[in-house]
């Protein structure tokens, strides 16, 4: 248990090779955690996410920078995209956060998105309550903003910054259902840009069809330049304390920790069949019978649920 | 147990040339490793803070401006300092033959020179890294 005690201390290889090891899906570490998972909770998780190339690594970075001047340590946990081919990744995000590199209160993880049986949820998830126990009272995540398991990963916050930039797309983009929805804050990055007020304006229009208790805010922002990040911060912070009235932060958190529950049961069965050489061979054998209108899905997938029960 | 090998692919020191290191970091990548990139004029204590918090199993750096005998041996000190002697240190660059036992005297584990093909870089971490 040597690691779990270097973590409670703040040592940080120890928060490094942890989150390795609830990666890998190491037992010894699995064990520390179920240990541990009590003693989490204590960070702030802000999510940051959209399209490709709308500067959510400089954002991220330059919010960071802004915290760190109250002294509060931080996480940063980037996610970027794996090689469905190789399994191989290039995480990149670190590019626009060198400055971070030497600050001894922050703490930078990149993480490769698939190739984890189970889903990269989970493995953010874990890093997440790592970086909590190590000491960290801000955790980022930050990722692209494409696909079910990377919205999944910003879901899983407090709250969900979305960052927009101008000249991507009609407003129809806008009011599609999906990513846009989870946004808490919205923030239309280079903001110096043509059509960057058009933007912000298809995002209050999306928003003015939602009826919800909270309006999110749309900051607009240039992180290259610092601009407008205070403000943005803010932003985040009046969402923390609109969360925090009337147990709205503890029924989000459930809601949270409901989806990690049922995406780790489903990730279970799932490594069972997969793990099991048996079980795995009907799998495929299912698989080719499902191509071939041997067996309709439906009956397959029963049969392989039964085998796990 | 089946886990990618993480490489931290950086690039110390002031040359602006980062072919070489992206070369490299897509090879690595394209054989299953999770490749993290720094970007460039990093400095030997961003490498290895970086180098600890993201766990890696090798640091390769490229280093092309002539400053390799003073910055590569700089952060194979400060990885022992910090008890990351684990990791495998790899350069690549403009290195002159002369310059390489000395490398390897302090803490390099291997150094490749233009030329070298991208699979004997690959080989030798996939061989040499230590857990």
């Amino acid at each position: 248990m040597e690691l779990a005690e270097r973590l409670l201390m703040g040592d940080r290889r120890a928060a490094a090779r942890l989150i390795s090891m609830m990666e890998n899906k190491d037992p010894e570490a699995q064990e520390i955690m179920r240990q541990l998972y009590s003693q989490s909770g204590k960070a702030y998780v802000i999510g940051i996410t959209g399209p490709p190339g709308a500067g959510k690594s400089t954002l991220t970075d330059k919010l960071v920078k802004h915290v760190r001047k109250t002294g509060a340590k931080v996480g940063v946990i980037a996610v970027d995209p794996t090689s469905p081919f190789t399994g191989g990744a290039i995480l990149g995000d670190r590019v626009r956060m060198s400055d971070l590199a030497t600050d001894p209160g922050v703490f930078v993880r990149s993480m490769g998105a698939r190739g984890h049986l189970g889903g990269i949820s989970e493995a953010t998830s874990a890093a997440v309550k790592i970086l909590d126990i190590y000491g960290a009272e801000y955790i980022f995540i930050e990722t692209v903003g494409v696909g079910q398991s990377e919205v999944d990963i910003v879901k899983n916050s407090d709250t969900t910054v979305m960052v927009s930039v101008p000249g991507l797309g009609d407003d129809i983009q806008a009011i599609k259902a999906g990513v846009m929805e989870i946004g808490d804050v919205f923030a239309v990055n280079k903001a110096d840009r043509d059509g960057a007020n058009r933007t912000a304006r298809e995002i209050e229009m999306m928003l003015d069809f939602s009826h919800a208790d909270w309006r999110p805010p749309v900051k607009m922002v240039v992180a290259v330049d610092s601009k407008g990040i205070e403000e943005l911060f803010a932003a985040i912070e009046d969402h923390r304390h609109y969360m925090m009235e009337d147990g709205k932060f503890m029924l989000r958190r459930a809601e949270n920790a409901r989806n990690e529950l049922l995406e780790m049961v489903k990730s279970r069965i799932v490594e069972q069949l997969l793990n099991h050489d048996v079980k795995a061979e009907r799998v495929e054998q299912l698989a080719m019978d499902v191509a071939t209108r041997v067996v309709d899905p439906l009956t397959a997938a029963e049969e392989l649920i039964q085998s796990v029960l | 147990m089946d886990r990618p090998i993480r490489v931290l692919v950086s690039k110390p020191g002031l040359d602006g040339h980062d072919r070489g290191a992206k070369v490299i970091a897509r090879a690595l990548r394209d054989a299953g490793m999770e490749v993290i990139y720094t970007g460039l004029r990093q400095t030997p204590e961003q490498i290895t803070n970086a180098a600890i918090q993201e766990d890696v199993d090798c640091v390769a750096v490229s280093i092309l401006s002539g400053a390799h005998g003073t910055l590569i041996p700089k952060i194979a000190e400060l990885l022992r300092k910090e008890g990351a002697d684990d990791v495998l240190l790899v350069a690549g660059g403009v290195i002159p033959q002369e310059d390489i036992p000395f490398l390897k005297e302090h803490g390099v584990a291997e150094v490749f020179t233009p030329g070298t093909p991208t699979d004997v870089t690959i080989q030798f971490i996939r061989n040499n890294i230590k857990r």
